[in-house]
């Protein structure tokens, strides 16, 4: 297991092309669990692909234990990937398949019966081993990549959306099984997915990417609690945050929010940092359906009634859509306290807990209260 | 599904589908009948009896004449078409791998400008070639033939294997790159294996082209070097003596047979491979 550093990585497909990467710096130790995530086409898989050595890169260095690989190839950089079609071959059987690699690097046959049995035992595949991979089930042939992959113990792993080919069931399933390897093996891991419930689930750091930009790094509670901007908190959660559109006022030294049902008028007050900040800007707040406050009492709160517009019952929660300046907005409530549609309702908001953006360029505004852990964002705008 | 087929086996419209399938079979097979006939009949037969007619007696001696006069250009053309068919599929195959998986700065360019090779016709490059052949020292060998064989069928190997290759998931190169695997490996060891299909859509074309060529035969080789199909064109075409038509068949079945056998044995893989790659599988 290694250590896993990206410097200022940059990568161009041709000169007058736009950068498809852009300066990243990202830093992962020994054992850790690295989530790339982002929509398509914002060089999540590219980044994977650089540092797996299948693209070179334009500039910039990624350092495996502190030292640079980028200008070696692909099989001396000791560097295994689980691909999101698995890319197992198809005339080899399951076996061969796994031994593969080994057999390359010239380790002797003895060695490689061995570690074809401990990875076949460890993934519960040792009564596929003869057969081919077009007669595996799409979670077989998911393990038998794996199995690939962990043979050959190398310094890093690469997981390449290796769920998304399958069913939602067993995408879950397999989830738990890749958290589960981790945490025996601490194998150091970069894994790429578009999925944000993998994102939050899997890793012990995730980067948000867009446009070939890191948008925030950070572990999975600095993302959802301290997004750095408008795009890594609407990316992240479900189901997402809800973005009201507001102008703010200032009475008496105290920015206020102007929260409007159509029935009744709240008045948040904000903690802002920077007093110049909000002059005159058009700025959107951010709170998560589960952090607006309903159904339980006056808890001594700004608070709002609303109407309610629809209810969509999940099972767990109930979700409740009201309308607040002219847009939707989602609470989350337990189905035992969810009113009727037309009802009204008592929305209250902790106003250390919303956050506040520029409407313009979607960064975050900087009205997070100080006790809050400082974003460690490396956040870089255009 | 075996319902289906057996239901109503004596419906109108099925009997007229099946005659006319066997009258369009009589119709093909008619000449092949006469071949065979007139080939196990006497001259004298020949002379009196028609065309369908049964042959008074059976005689091989039509085809062991015919063997005398043809054997030895068989052994030619064998040793012309294997090492041609073998070879061009091989390089072909190289040619599809690189130009499908090691795409490098005008490659499609050049796959473009290849694919001009299939529409050129053979007389074209007689010229051309012989020079070619005279200044290497080739002129008249069967290894120059071979080679111009070789050159010729590049062009639709190259096709075949190219157009299966892109059909194969780019991972796959690259899970072989990670696992250590160098450009022939990968090769060698995982698209040949896949190519099963191709490999035998190419030995059945190359081996159609190059067993029936006449034109290159007839202009690049001369003497005791000429293929099968240039010595039966000499056989048939004498103008001394009787006409022996029992030999003239026996000698052209003679020719034919080849190709009928590697069709009846890779025809299977003929349709198969022609469509690899047109549906995902």
């Amino acid at each position: 297991m290694a250590s896993l550093e990206l410097r200022n990585v940059h990568k161009r497909y041709g000169s007058g092309l736009p950068d498809t990467l852009k300066n990243i710096d990202l830093k992962i130790e020994s054992g850790e669990f690295l989530i790339l995530v982002g929509p398509s086409g914002c060089g999540k898989s590219t980044l994977m692909n650089c540092i797996a050595g299948l693209e070179d890169i334009t500039g910039g260095e990624i350092l495996v234990e502190g030292s640079d690989i980028s200008g070696m190839s692909p099989k001396d950089r000791d560097i295994a990937m689980v691909f999101q079609s698995y890319a197992l071959y198809p005339t080899m059987n399951v076996r061969d398949n796994i031994a593969f690699g080994l057999k390359m690097r010239k380790v002797p046959q003895e060695k490689i019966d061995e570690e074809v049995a401990r990875v076949a035992k460890l993934l519960q595949i040792e009564h596929l081993l003869t057969r081919k991979p077009s007669q595996l089930s799409g979670g077989q042939q998911q393990r038998v990549a794996m199995g690939r992959a962990l043979a050959r113990r190398p310094k890093i792993y690469l997981f390449d959306e290796p769920l998304s080919n399958l069913d939602a069931k067993l995408r879950v399933e397999m989830r738990t099984e890749i958290k589960l390897m981790h945490q025996r093996l601490k194998t150091t891991t970069v894994y790429v997915t578009h999925d944000q419930i993998e994102a939050m689930t899997l890793g012990d750091k995730v980067a948000v990417m867009k446009d070939g930009i890191v948008q925030q790094f950070g572990t999975p509670q600095q993302i959802y609690n301290d997004p750095a901007n408008l795009f890594v908190a609407s990316f992240i959660g479900s189901p997402p945050m809800n973005f009201i559109p507001l102008r703010v006022q200032r009475q008496g030294g105290q920015w206020l929010a102007i929260l409007d049902s159509g029935q009744a008028r709240c008045e948040l007050p904000l903690t802002v940092a920077d007093d110049a900040a909000l002059e005159g800007r058009d700025v959107i707040l951010g709170v998560r359906p589960e952090q607006i406050v309903v159904g339980k009492g006056d808890v001594g709160l700004p608070a709002v009634r609303a109407e309610v517009d629809v209810i969509e019952p999940t099972g767990p929660d109930t979700l409740v859509f009201v309308s607040l300046n002219d847009t939707k907005v989602c609470c989350r409530m337990a189905p035992d306290l969810a009113p009727q549609v037309g009802e009204s309702l008592t929305l209250q908001f902790d106003p250390a807990k919303v956050l506040l953006f520029d409407a313009q360029s979607g960064e975050r505004l900087g009205a997070q209260p100080a006790e809050r852990p400082r974003n460690v964002a490396q956040f870089k705008g255009r | 599904m075996t319902s289906v087929v057996g239901h109503k086996p004596f419906s109108p419209s099925r009997l007229a589908i099946h005659a006319t399938l066997l009258l369009a079979c009589a119709v093909y097979l008619v000449p092949l009948v006469v071949m065979l006939l007139t080939s196990f009949k006497t001259p004298d037969d020949i002379r009196g009896g028609n065309l369908l007619s049964w042959p008074d007696v059976f005689t091989v001696i039509g085809w062991a004449k015919a063997w005398d006069s043809v054997g030895g250009f068989f052994w030619n053309s064998v040793k012309i078409t294997v090492p041609a068919v073998v070879i061009s599929t091989l390089l072909g195959a190289l040619n599809g791998y690189v130009l499908s998986m090691w795409r490098f700065r005008g490659s499609q360019l050049f796959f473009g400008l290849l694919l001009f090779g299939c529409f050129l016709p053979f007389q074209v490059i007689l010229l051309p070639a012989s020079f070619t052949l005279g200044k290497l020292g080739l002129a008249n060998t069967t290894t120059g033939l071979v080679l111009v064989h070789v050159v010729y069928g590049l062009a639709f190997t190259t096709l075949f294997f190219r157009n299966f290759y892109v059909s194969i998931p780019d991972a796959l190169v690259r899970a072989a790159r990670l696992d250590g695997a160098g450009f022939f490996t990968i090769f060698g060891r995982i698209l040949l294996p896949m190519s099963v299909p191709t490999i035998m859509v190419c030995l059945i074309w190359q081996f159609t082209q190059i067993w029936n060529d006449f034109l290159f035969g007839v202009v690049f080789a001369s003497g005791d070097s000429q293929p099968i199909t240039v010595a039966l064109n000499n056989l048939v075409n004498t103008s001394t003596g009787a006409k022996e038509y029992n030999v003239d068949m026996a000698a052209a079945m003679i020719a034919g047979l080849p190709t009928l056998v590697v069709y009846v044995l890779a025809g299977k893989y003929f349709l198969r491979g022609l469509t690899a790659g047109a549906v995902k599988g």
